[in-house]
């Protein structure tokens, strides 16, 4: 990013670190600056605070991989959840958004990617080798891969169901075809194919006299 | 300052990355530009009309206009999407290596007409057989033919002598076969008789006819050395989608041994107990 004259060489250093968090464009990392210049000191301090805090004290569950505080994390130390399914997600936002939907009641693990041959990056860069090793205790019934439908995702499925498939564990993989709110008209073939192969019955309802 | 007019292109995407927090940049080759990258906005949003029609190793058509340093999508409409490359692991795998040549190998605005069919005829052939790693390996002697190191095949790369099926080397420093008495001299790495007819037998032969010659496993493995030294001497480097498809070989012993120290540590834990 170029450095106008006009903005004191401090303003000029914190405008740089927003610039380069994911998202932030010169403009908005710009509007963030002069909002913590202009902020009571207390609140730049609790974003300080909150900043430092967050590189000390996070860790890696080492059950799940999970970004945690506590290791095991919460969600590997609930008694409620089920240790028969483990959901593998690619990244911590995952086990986030899958939560929200409160549709897994079983634990969860997180690769920390996907697999990426064009870019080189293979299963060993990602936490294969951790959930494999939990899938040795014979409680593991099913594994959830919840990957995204692309085409790193499709790799990283695949490689998993492999080595998985091997071991004589249950392998499913999440569903996928049409988005809730989208337009039959703009799908493109693979999701319509998709949606078409695993439809759903419908309940029929009987007339009663 | 005159306003650039879109353009409409037919392309393969061959891969995509993240850009920001929604979009992707896709690399697409064209038949009459090359290789180009272009932003995908928005595709990475749920509810995006583009995101099914810019999944690489798909065809498609394009509507581009000129950003500010990239061009931008303004509609996709995928042509072909060759759903088997995307539901078998294997035939993905090949179809990465295929893309990652390509890529590596185009420069944008370099109209490859030639190349880009050899891409399209080898993905539809790919997503047709069952003998995916036949198509790629014939694939690859096509590339190395158009990018001008066509391995020799007729006579020693050496002494120029005519060579038989018996007793050759191959050599891919050299370019191509080297006869028995340079072989004996120390020139070049064995080249068997089955694969020295193999590789020109894929020579002449559609992909679909190669796909359907059995190799053995000692063939296959001689084979790949040869086309992967080749590939390497050629793109001065190696494919680093080459490693994925040896993780993928490896995949099933892995899982078998990971059951196999599963069972010994517990055999483990339960002799400690008794102890």
């Amino acid at each position: 990013m170029q450095r106008s004259p006009a903005t004191s060489p401090t303003i000029a250093r914190l405008i740089e670190a927003f610039h380069r968090l994911p998202g932030i464009g010169p403009k908005s990392a710009q509007r963030l600056a002069y909002h913590v210049l202009r902020a009571p000191r207390a609140e730049a301090e609790a974003l300080a605070e909150a900043l430092l805090e967050v590189k000390d004290s996070t860790r890696l569950c080492a059950v799940c991989q999970n970004i945690t505080d506590s290791d095991p994390c919460g969600l590997c130390l609930d008694p409620q959840r089920s240790d028969a399914t483990i959901c593998v997600v690619e990244e911590p936002l995952d086990v986030a958004a899958i939560e929200r939907a409160g549709v897994h009641r079983g634990r969860y693990h997180v690769l920390h990617g996907a697999i990426s041959p064009m870019d080189g990056v293979g299963p060993e860069d990602l936490k294969v080798r951790e959930l494999l090793s939990r899938l040795g205790d014979a409680s593991v019934e099913e594994v959830i891969l919840a990957m995204n439908p692309n085409l790193e995702g499709e790799a990283t499925a695949g490689y998993l169901s492999r080595v998985i498939g091997a071991m004589g564990v249950r392998i499913t993989r999440i569903a996928h075809g049409l988005p809730v709110g989208a337009d039959v008209e703009y799908a493109d073939e693979r999701t319509l194919r998709a949606a078409m192969t695993h439809r759903v019955e419908l309940e029929r309802h009987e007339e009663t006299d | 300052m005159p306003r650039i007019r879109p353009i409409r292109i037919e392309a393969i995407v061959l891969r995509q990355r993240p850009l920001g927090d929604a979009d992707r940049i896709c690399v697409l080759f064209s038949p009459t530009r090359g290789r180009i990258e272009a932003v995908a906005k928005g595709v990475r949003k749920p509810l995006s009309k583009m995101s099914g029609h810019v999944e690489p190793l798909s065809r498609g058509q394009f509507g581009l206009a000129q950003g500010r340093s990239l061009y931008v999508i303004t509609d996709a409409q995928s042509l072909d999407p060759w759903s088997p490359l995307h539901d078998d692991v294997e035939r993905m795998t090949e179809a990465m290596a295929m893309a990652e040549l390509v890529d590596r190998s185009t420069d944008a605005d370099a109209a490859s007409g030639q190349l880009y069919q050899l891409l399209c005829q080898s993905l539809e052939a790919l997503a047709r057989t069952t003998a995916p790693e036949a198509v790629r390996r014939w694939f690859t002697l096509r590339f190395l033919d158009q990018q001008g190191y066509r391995p020799e095949l007729d006579a020693c790369v050496r002494c120029r002598a005519e060579v038989g099926p018996e007793g050759n080397g191959y050599s891919p420093a050299d370019g191509g076969v080297i006869c028995p008495s340079c072989h004996g001299a120390g020139h070049g790495q064995r080249l068997s008789s089955p694969v020295f007819r193999l590789l020109r037998y894929m020579r002449r032969s559609s992909a679909e006819s190669t796909a359907q010659v059995r190799v053995d496993a000692a063939a296959s493995v001689e084979l790949e050395r040869h086309l992967r030294l080749s590939l390497e001497q050629a793109l001065d480097g190696r494919l680093r989608s080459s490693s994925f498809a040896e993780d993928l070989a490896r995949a099933e012993t892995i899982g078998r041994s990971a059951v196999k120290s599963a069972a010994e540590s517990e055999r483990e834990e339960q002799r400690r107990a008794a102890i």
